[in-house]
C-alpha cells in the first residue's frame, strides 16, 4: 500500500446523496482481471454523453477539476456493490481523499487498502467546505493525516476522527497481510482451540 | 456475565488478536469465491508467494457475467469468458473446490452457500459481494468485503476488523395475507433510509419474523445492506436445522447433534443491550414498490409518485427531483398507472424455490401482457430442477415467461441479459441505481407476487387486486 502522510489541491464538489459503486464505475468496467486504468471509466455515466464525448457540465470535466486531488461528496458515498473498482478508478483518476458526511462501511474499507484516505465531517462543515471548493482551481485545501486535519482555502481548519490502526497502516504504506501473516502464531492456536470445541465447523465432503 | 448481543456473541467467539485501539483480527469460517471480485486477489498471492491458507473453507463459483442461455457449448463474449477461465485456473492452482458453469449446483452464490450447507449458524462468512448479508439469515455473521479483503481471507482465514454497533429491528405482529419478506425488507429501508444502518449490525426479531420460512429470512437479510448495515441476522432455530439437516457440507452425526446444541445457544440475551431500536407493525404492511433510483424510494402500491419538495432536506430533495427525471415519471402519478416493459424473476435477493413457486401461483392459467417480455432466471442449477419436477417451469413457459439457466443476470446486467436505454422494469432483484440494469434502464423494485402481476397486467399492479384488475386469459 502507498503510504499517505499529507495531501494539497483542488477539491471537485459533488453534493449529491446516495452516490452509488455502479455510479461510480459501471459494469461494463468490471470485467477486468486486473486493478489498473479504471480512471478512464470513473463516473461515467454522468461524465460521458451517449456518443461518449465529455459532458462539459460534469464537475471534473471542467478545466478547474481535471486534476482535482479531493472530492467532497455527499452523505452515504460509495453505497451499494463491494467492488473494489471504485476505489481503484478514483485512485487512478488522481483522487486519494474523499471527504463526505458518510460512506459505506464496505466502501470505506476498500479505500484505506489502497492507500486512500477517508474524511467523515459533519453535514454542517462539509456544506462550507462545498461551498469554498466551489472557487475552483483558487481553492486549494490541505490535508494533513498527522494532525488528523483539514485546512480549507478560508484557513479554517476543520479535526477528523480516524482509527488508530487504520491511519498507522496508511502514514507508513503497510502491508496489511504482512502485518497479520506475522501472528501466524495466534491464529494457529485460534484454529487449535475452535478444532477441539466445534469440530462441526470443519465442511463435510459434500 | 453480561447479557450479550446474538452479534456480540458471534463476535467474541471470532476474536483471534485484539490491536490497542480495539481494531481485531476476526477468523472466518466460511468463504464465497465468485469470478468477478477474485482474479486480482489470486493474482496478489501469486506476487507474494503466498498460499490460500484453508482451501477447504472456501468455495467458488461463477455467476455474475455468464450468459443465462444454453451454456453447453462455451460463452461468446471474450472478457466473460476470461474472467471464468480464470477462475477456474486459480481454484485449480490454489487446490479451492469451484462450481463450473455445467454443474447443477452452480448458482448465485449466495443461493449456493445455504443450499450446499456451507452457510452455518454461528459461523463468518464473507465474500466479494455485497449481498453476502443473505448468510445472515441463518445466524452467520455475514458481510460483503472487498478484493483486498478477498486476498486477505485467502492468505490468512482472518480479517481485520472494526466492531460495529448493535441495531435491533423488531417486527411485531403478523404480516398481512399476500405480504412477503420482499415487502418486509423494502418497508425497513423505507423506514431507516440506505444509511441507516451504516456502522451497525442489524439483528431482525420479532414474531413476523419468527413466521417467516428460511427462504423469506434470506430475502430480508440480503437486503440489510441496502439500509446500509454491514450485516443483518436472524437467531437461527427449528426452521434452521432442519433446512440445513442432510444438505451435502452441513455437519453429519455426531458433529451435527453438537452443532445444534450450540446453536441453541445463539440468541440475544434477555436485556442485552442495542445502539438503535427500531420497530414496525407488520400489520399495516402493504405490497412495497420502489419508485425511483435507490431502495428507500420505496412506497405502498397503493401511493403516488411522490413530490420532490415533499421531503424536509434539500439533499433528498434534490436526488428525488434527479430520480424522477431518470425515472421518467410525474410526481403524482398512481404507482398502479405506470406500464412496464419487462419483468425479471430471479437474484440472490428472490432466485430460490418459493419465489418461483409464487410466481407461479399468481400467473397459472394466465398469459403475460402483449407489451411485456419477461425472464425468470433461477438462482441455481438445483432451484432450476425443483422447479422444473414441480411443474413450476411448465406453468411460467405457458403464461410467457422465458425460461432461463442460473446466474445473477439482470439484477446488474453483467452479461447479456440487461434493459435498454427507457426501457421500464418490474424486478425481483435488491438495487434500482441509475444504469444498474443497463445504462439508461428504469428499475421497480417489488416481490415475486407483484412482478408477476405486473407481467399479466402490463403495469405496476396491486397483486391482491389482481383477479378484478387484470386480465386473465
Amino acid at each position: 500500500m502507498k503510504a499517505l502522510k499529507e495531501l494539497s489541491g483542488v477539491a471537485a464538489p459533488m453534493p449529491m446523496i446516495n452516490v452509488d459503486t455502479d455510479m461510480i464505475i459501471p459494469k461494463q468496467y468490471l470485467k477486468t482481471i486486473g486493478r489498473s486504468g479504471l480512471g478512464k471509466g470513473l463516473f461515467h455515466s454522468m461524465r460521458y454523453n451517449d456518443d461518449g464525448t465529455d459532458n462539459p457540465d460534469f464537475v471534473l470535466n471542467k478545466e478547474a477539476y481535471k486534476d482535482a486531488k479531493i472530492l467532497i461528496a455527499g452523505d452515504n458515498f460509495g453505497c451499494g456493490s463491494s467492488r473494489e473498482h471504485a476505489a481503484w478508478a478514483i485512485e487512478d483518476f488522481g483522487i486519494r481523499c474523499v471527504i463526505a458526511p458518510s460512506f459505506s462501511d464496505i466502501f470505506y474499507n476498500n479505500a484505506f487498502k489502497n492507500g486512500m484516505l477517508l474524511i467523515r465531517l459533519p453535514q454542517e462543515q462539509i456544506d462550507e467546505l462545498t461551498e469554498q471548493a466551489e472557487f475552483g482551481s483558487n481553492a486549494v485545501f490541505s490535508v494533513d493525516l498527522e494532525s488528523q486535519t483539514v485546512t480549507a482555502p478560508d484557513g479554517k481548519e476543520h479535526t477528523f476522527e480516524i482509527d488508530d490502526f487504520r491511519k498507522h497502516c496508511l502514514l507508513n504504506g503497510l502491508d496489511e497481510i504482512a502485518l497479520t501473516l506475522e501472528k501466524a502464531q495466534s491464529i494457529d492456536q485460534y484454529e487449535t482451540n475452535t478444532n477441539n470445541a466445534h469440530s462441526w465447523l470443519n465442511p463435510a465432503a459434500g | 456475565m453480561p447479557s450479550k448481543t446474538l452479534y456480540d456473541k458471534i463476535w467474541d467467539a471470532h476474536v483471534v488478536s485484539t490491536e490497542p485501539d480495539g481494531t481485531c483480527l476476526i477468523y472466518i469460517d466460511r468463504h464465497l469465491v465468485h469470478e468477478v471480485t477474485s482474479a486480482q486477489a489470486f493474482e496478489g498471492l501469486r506476487l507474494n508467494d503466498r498460499p490460500v491458507r484453508r482451501p477447504e473453507l472456501t468455495l467458488a463459483v461463477v455467476d455474475h457475467n455468464i450468459p443465462t442461455t444454453d451454456r453447453s457449448q462455451g460463452i461468446d463474449d471474450p472478457e466473460s469468458k476470461l474472467q471464468m477461465d480464470t477462475l477456474a485456473a486459480n481454484t485449480k492452482e490454489f487446490g479451492v473446490e469451484y462450481y463450473d458453469e455445467l454443474d447443477q449446483r452452480q448458482g448465485i452464490v449466495h443461493i449456493i452457500g445455504p443450499e450446499q450447507g456451507f452457510t452455518l449458524p454461528g459461523t463468518t462468512v464473507v465474500c466479494g459481494d455485497s449481498h453476502t448479508a443473505t448468510h445472515g439469515a441463518f445466524g452467520a455473521l455475514a458481510h460483503g468485503i472487498g478484493t483486498s479483503e478477498v486476498e486477505h481471507v485467502l492468505a490468512s482465514q482472518t480479517l481485520l476488523q472494526n466492531k460495529s454497533k448493535n441495531m435491533l429491528v423488531k417486527v411485531n405482529g403478523k404480516l398481512p395475507a399476500g405480504i412477503t419478506a420482499k415487502d418486509l425488507t423494502l418497508a425497513i429501508i423505507a423506514h431507516t433510509g440506505t444509511a441507516g444502518g451504516t456502522g451497525h449490525v442489524i439483528e431482525y426479531s420479532g414474531e413476523a419474523i419468527r413466521d417467516l420460512s428460511m427462504e423469506g429470512r434470506m430475502t430480508l437479510c440480503n437486503m440489510a445492506i441496502e439500509g446500509g448495515a454491514r450485516a443483518g441476522l436472524v437467531a437461527p432455530d427449528e426452521k434452521t436445522y432442519a433446512y440445513l439437516k442432510g444438505r451435502p457440507k452441513a455437519p453429519k452425526g455426531a458433529d451435527w447433534d453438537a452443532a445444534v446444541a450450540y446453536w441453541k445457544t445463539l440468541h440475544s440475551d434477555e436485556g442485552a443491550h442495542f445502539d438503535k431500536v427500531i420497530e414496525i407493525d407488520a400489520t399495516s404492511i402493504a405490497p412495497i414498490v420502489t419508485w425511483g433510483t435507490s431502495p428507500e424510494d420505496a412506497i405502498a402500491i397503493t401511493d403516488s409518485v411522490p413530490e420532490p419538495m415533499s421531503f424536509s432536506d434539500e439533499h433528498k430533495q434534490s436526488s428525488a427531483a434527479r430520480a424522477l427525471e431518470y425515472m421518467g415519471l410525474t410526481a403524482g402519478t398512481p404507482m398502479t398507472e405506470i406500464p412496464i416493459d419487462k419483468v425479471f424473476i430471479g437474484s440472490c435477493t428472490n432466485g430460490r424455490i418459493e419465489d418461483l413457486r409464487e410466481v407461479a401461483r399468481v400467473v397459472e392459467g394466465r398469459k403475460i401482457a402483449p407489451n411485456v417480455d419477461a425472464m425468470v432466471v433461477p438462482g441455481s442449477g438445483l432451484v432450476k430442477s425443483q422447479a422444473e419436477e414441480e411443474g413450476i417451469a411448465a406453468i411460467l413457459k405457458e403464461a410467457g415467461f422465458d425460461w432461463r439457466e442460473p446466474g445473477c443476470s439482470m439484477c446488474l446486467g453483467m452479461n447479456p441479459d440487461r434493459l435498454e436505454p427507457g426501457e421500464r422494469c418490474a424486478s425481483t432483484s435488491n438495487r434500482n441505481f441509475e444504469g444498474r440494469q443497463g445504462h439508461g434502464g428504469r428499475t421497480h423494485l417489488m416481490s415475486p407476487a407483484m412482478a408477476a402481476a405486473a407481467a399479466v397486467t402490463g403495469r405496476l399492479t396491486d397483486v391482491r387486486t389482481l383477479d378484478t384488475a387484470g386480465a386473465p386469459a
